[in-house]
């Protein structure tokens, strides 16, 4: 039992998932819930990671779609914080509350 | 060989002097667009008179028959190997004549709008729609096909409510416009699907093969045996197409456009009235004339019912109107009667095809008189400002030349010899006679009662009381101060010229010209068979010459003593009403409201509650849209968790 198993690190990664869905749908300021969704993507990376490492050693898929992901949260985070900016310009706020003409 | 680039000149230059007038002239040189169109029309005048006298003098004639030439034609729509719709240029005597005459009248009509209507704001407009017209009119005598010439026809219909509703600030122009478009066009109706009939059966649309399948025995026998109602689809389908020819002539019943047609101004009248719209009936069936006569006597039957009864009916209302304009529309249609009925008796080539060539010499012998009767009445309406006879009267000192004008024209259309209308009108008259007694009888009626009422027309017009602008208002009187001529030089010139044509156009030898089968027939003209008629005429100047040379007691008291023969006729033998009263009373409250109420409640209704379910419907639930980012990503987890559980419990 002292040797660390897969199970571990998937009870770790469903509970970074988690705790970044609470934070993204709970916090009302923009930054976080870019970070929430920073956390629920490394959730997913430490996944593939582990069931490469674990399940098939010899190959290296899971390590290459962790560096796709990477690349693709860096942009997103990019984008993200670009829309969050203008946000800004416009209602002098970052609280997503302040955001919701896009209704009926 | 005639060049065809020529033929198609002639409706083409028209067209181009409509485009530039309509395009550029009206925002660039409104001043010379009436130059414009008069010259365009001279051009296509002097061309048509060329080829006119090519086709009747150097080529037209082989073999002592006139032959229909096709100088042009272009397939333009393919439906099946057999059926196309073609443009095409088709001479062949008919049309070779109606081209003369209707730049001719179209000319005429143009020089004197360009003194009529100076001053007029609009008037390259005016120029614009008349090049139109003249277009249309054009296409439709060439027409190689029985859709082409359909095509022209609706081109006819559309220019003419242009112009008819040309003063379209007056309500009674516009009324007067929906009037004859939608007459005509419900007449329109029967056309096309006689023409979809015809087409059917025969497999062609072109005349010429239309023709010669009726012609051929063993085809015609294939068309007889298929029946409706006891009657061939071939009669089926030249009647349909006569009730669009008689919507367009305003033959009983469908006539009741034109007197209300009036309301153009006084040129188009005499254009539409005299050589073109009008006699577009008569030409059409002209031109099935082969088809009438050998397949289908039936038809001729009607349509010489119809046109001699229009020809009388019409009559009788001319006796009674007092607006100068609708005694002589009513003319119009009774003249058109007539020409209508010779072509109804006639047979088909040799000495029986009389009424063919009578009827067509009529027409055109009656668009110069007509022509020069509407411009006539126009240059009076001018001087007088008014369409009333009352307000008329004693005019020949003030206007010499519009009175000598007026009265060529009056006795042409009265048949006296030697003028134009007494030939062509004894031709008609003696084909009535070898054919069918009873038509005669009603005709020579006719005649005479035509002589009545234009020279009712002409004693109260030019003679009756002293012409006394006190008779008019206040304002009148000073317009009329100030414009005491007859008009501009422009407006008299046509008159001249139409008034010595008058004179003289009944010389033109016709019987060698013009006939149903192209072989010229021999002159048959007894001076003793015209003594009746020429007579009758006579009587009937002198009954209108007792009864309103003088200003005296005598009409009211005619017409009082056939009161209500006199107030019925007055009133049009109230068609209109029946009319009116058809459409509003009958069609209106047990078809039109039914269908509305259906409409509005059950049609409507349907949608309406579809439509307020839907709306009721998303009221209750747009809440869910509430614009929040979390709410939407809570809808989102939600979904997956369910799709999950889905997934794990459920999916065996």
């Amino acid at each position: 039992m002292n040797e660390i198993g897969l199970t571990h690190i998937l009870v770790v990664s469903t509970s970074l998932f988690f705790i970044g869905v609470y934070g993204f749908l709970t916090r009302r300021n923009m930054i976080t819930m870019l970070m929430s969704i920073e956390l629920i993507l490394n959730s997913v990376n430490i996944n593939f990671v582990a069931f490469n490492n674990y399940l098939y050693a010899d190959k290296l898929e899971g390590v290459f779609f962790t560096i796709f992901i990477i690349a693709i949260a860096a942009a997103e985070a990019a984008v993200a914080i670009a829309i969050i900016i203008n946000l800004y310009r416009n209602y002098k706020s970052i609280d997503i509350n302040d955001a919701e003409i896009m209704k009926y | 060989m005639l060049d065809s680039i020529y033929i198609a000149l002639i409706p083409i230059i028209p067209i181009i002097s409509f485009l530039l007038i309509a395009l550029v002239g009206r925002n660039y040189f409104p001043k010379f667009c009436g130059i414009i169109g008069t010259l365009s029309l001279f051009t296509s005048f002097v061309i048509s008179s060329v080829v006119a006298y090519q086709y009747f003098f150097e080529i037209g004639k082989v073999e002592g028959v006139y032959q229909k030439i096709i100088a042009f034609k272009q397939v333009w729509l393919q439906f099946t190997p057999n059926i196309s719709i073609d443009m095409g240029i088709l001479l062949d005597p008919i049309s070779v004549m109606m081209i003369v005459i209707v730049t001719f009248i179209s000319l005429m009509v143009h020089i004197y709008s360009l003194g009529y209507m100076k001053g007029e704001p609009r008037i390259s407009t005016y120029f614009s729609f008349l090049s139109l017209f003249t277009f249309s009119m054009l296409g439709l005598v060439l027409s190689t096909n029985i859709f082409q010439i359909y095509i022209f026809w609706e081109l006819v219909g559309v220019s003419s409510f242009l112009l008819i509703g040309f003063y379209y600030e007056k309500p009674s122009a516009v009324a007067a416009s929906k009037k004859a478009f939608i007459v005509t066009r419900f007449a329109d109706l029967g056309f096309l699907i006689g023409i979809l009939v015809l087409s059917y059966y025969t497999q062609t649309l072109d005349f010429q093969t239309l023709i010669e399948r009726a012609n051929d025995p063993d085809f015609a026998r294939g068309l007889t045996t298929v029946t409706f109602m006891g009657a061939s689809v071939l009669t089926w389908g030249v009647l349909l197409v006569f009730i669009g020819g008689a919507g367009k002539s305003a033959m009983f019943p469908l006539h009741i456009w034109l007197p209300d047609a009036m309301e153009g101004p006084t040129p188009v009248s005499a254009l539409i009235h005299a050589a073109t719209m009008v006699v577009a009936g008569v030409y059409l069936v002209a031109r099935l004339f082969p088809v009438f006569s050998v397949a289908c006597p039936e038809a001729l039957d009607v349509v010489t019912y119809i046109g001699v009864f229009s020809a009388f009916f019409a009559a009788v209302i001319a006796c009674t109107q007092t607006d100068i304009k609708r005694v002589l529309a009513y003319s119009t249609m009774s003249q058109i009667g007539f020409m209508m009925f010779a072509l109804g008796i006639s047979g088909y080539g040799g000495e029986s095809g009389l009424g063919y060539m009578a009827s067509m010499f009529h027409l055109f012998t009656h668009s110069i008189f007509k022509a020069l009767l509407f411009l006539g009445a126009g240059a009076i309406i001018h001087y007088v400002h008014s369409n009333e006879m009352k307000d008329m009267g004693g005019l020949r000192k003030n206007m010499p030349v519009t009175h000598i004008t007026f009265l060529l024209a009056c006795l042409a259309i009265a048949g006296i010899p030697p003028f134009a209308g007494f030939f062509s009108k004894e031709e008609i008259l003696l084909a009535a006679w070898n054919s069918n007694k009873f038509i005669f009888y009603v005709a020579i009626v006719t005649a005479a009662l035509t002589a009545f009422y234009v020279f009712r027309l002409y004693f109260n017009i030019f003679w009756n009381k002293e012409f006394n602008s006190a008779h008019n208002h206040q304002e009148i009187i000073s317009t009329v101060a100030h414009n005491h001529s007859e008009g501009p030089a422009t407006m008299q010139l046509p008159l001249i010229i139409l008034g010595v044509l008058s004179v003289i156009a009944g010389f033109v030898p016709f019987n060698n010209l013009i006939t149903s089968d192209g072989i010229a027939l021999a002159t048959e003209f007894h001076l003793g068979f015209s003594i009746a008629p020429v007579l009758l005429a006579l009587g009937g100047i002198v009954i209108a010459m007792i009864l309103y040379k003088k200003q005296n007691e005598l009409p009211q008291k005619l017409a009082d003593s056939f009161n209500g023969l006199y107030k019925a006729a007055f009133r049009k033998f109230y068609i209109d009403e029946i009319y009116l009263f058809i459409t509003k009373k009958i069609i209106f409250n047990c078809i039109g409201k039914p269908a509305a109420w259906f409409d509005k409640n059950v049609v409507d209704g349907t949608m309406n509650g579809i439509a307020g379910v839907i709306v009721y419907f998303s009221d209750s639930i747009k809440g869910l849209q509430s614009g929040k980012l979390q709410d939407y990503s809570i809808y989102f987890f939600t979904g997956v968790i369910g799709f999950i559980l889905l997934f794990i419990y459920l999916w065996t």
